[in-house]
C-alpha cells in the first residue's frame, strides 16, 4: 500500500464515522418526535 | 470544508520527510484541538452546573463531551492510519498516544455514567465532577512529548529544518482545515445541545403527566 491509500483510508474513516454519528442523532430526533406526539395525545 | 478537502488532496505539496501520509495531519491535528477545546468546555460548564444547577450548563457539557468523544475517536483512528506507513505499526504505547486513550476513556466513562444515571441528579453531579477532573489529562497529554520524550512528532512547529509546515500553501491548508473543523464541531455541539434541551423538556412533560 502507498501513502495515498492511507490518506484515502483516513479521510474515508472520518466521513464514515461522522455519517454514522449523524444517523444516530437523526434516530434520536425521531424518537423525541414520537415521544412528543405521544404526550400530545 | 470543501475548500479544505480540495487543498489537502489537490493543492498542498508533500512534506519532505513523511510524504503523502502527512496530509492526514491537516484534519488529525484539528480534530484533536477541537476535542480538547470541547473537554475544556465540559469542565467549565460542569463547574457552572455544580455551582448553579443550570440545566443549560448540563446540556452544553453533555453535548461537548459527546462530540468531543467522537472527535477523539477520529483522532485515534486517523493517528493509527498515519502511523502504519510512517512508523511501520498501527499502534505503539507512546506517552501522547497513551494519554489520548486515557482521555477517551475518561469521557466515555462520563457519558456512560450519565446514561446509567438516566437524569438522576446525584449521578449527573458525579459525572460533572468527572468532567472537571478529566480535563487535567489534557496538559499532561500536550506536554507528554517533552516530559517523556515520546516518538509522536511535533507537527506545526518542528526543530527539524526539513520537517513541519514550511510552505505557505501548507499553512493556508492548515488554517482552512482548522476553520472547517471548528465550524463542524460547533454545529454538531449546537445540534446535540438542542436535542438535550428537547429531551429534558420531554422528560419534564412525562413527569407532569404522571403527577396529574
Amino acid at each position: 500500500m502507498t501513502g495515498i491509500d492511507y490518506l484515502g483510508y483516513a479521510y474515508s474513516a472520518i466521513w464514515i464515522a461522522l455519517f454514522f454519528y449523524l444517523v444516530a442523532l437523526g434516530r434520536k430526533a425521531s424518537k423525541l418526535e414520537d415521544e412528543i406526539k405521544e404526550l400530545r395525545k | 470544508m470543501l475548500a479544505a478537502l480540495l487543498m489537502i488532496f489537490f493543492v498542498v505539496p508533500n512534506e519532505k520527510i513523511q510524504g503523502v501520509a502527512q496530509r492526514i495531519f491537516y484534519f488529525h491535528v484539528h480534530l484533536a484541538w477541537m476535542a480538547f477545546g470541547g473537554f475544556v468546555f465540559v469542565a467549565a460548564t460542569s463547574a457552572w452546573y455544580l455551582r448553579t444547577g443550570s440545566a443549560r450548563a448540563d446540556q452544553l457539557a453533555h453535548a461537548n463531551a459527546e462530540v468531543g468523544l467522537v472527535f477523539t475517536t477520529l483522532v485515534l483512528i486517523t493517528g493509527a492510519i498515519w502511523a502504519r506507513p510512517i512508523w511501520g505499526v498501527w499502534w505503539t504505547w507512546d506517552p501522547r498516544l497513551t494519554m489520548t486513550v486515557v482521555l477517551w476513556a475518561i469521557y466515555a466513562a462520563y457519558l456512560m455514567l450519565r446514561r446509567l444515571g438516566q437524569g438522576d441528579e446525584t449521578i449527573t453531579r458525579y459525572a460533572a465532577v468527572l468532567g472537571i477532573v478529566g480535563v487535567l489529562d489534557i496538559p499532561i497529554l500536550v506536554l507528554a512529548i517533552r516530559l517523556w520524550r515520546g516518538i509522536h512528532p511535533a507537527v506545526v512547529i518542528s526543530e527539524d529544518p526539513e520537517a513541519g509546515l514550511k510552505d505557505p500553501t501548507m499553512i493556508w491548508t492548515f488554517v482552512i482545515s482548522g476553520i472547517a473543523l471548528a465550524l463542524l464541531f460547533t454545529w454538531l455541539v449546537s445540534l446535540r445541545a438542542r436535542f438535550a434541551a428537547i429531551d429534558d423538556a420531554v422528560e419534564t412533560l412525562h413527569l407532569e403527566k404522571e403527577n396529574q
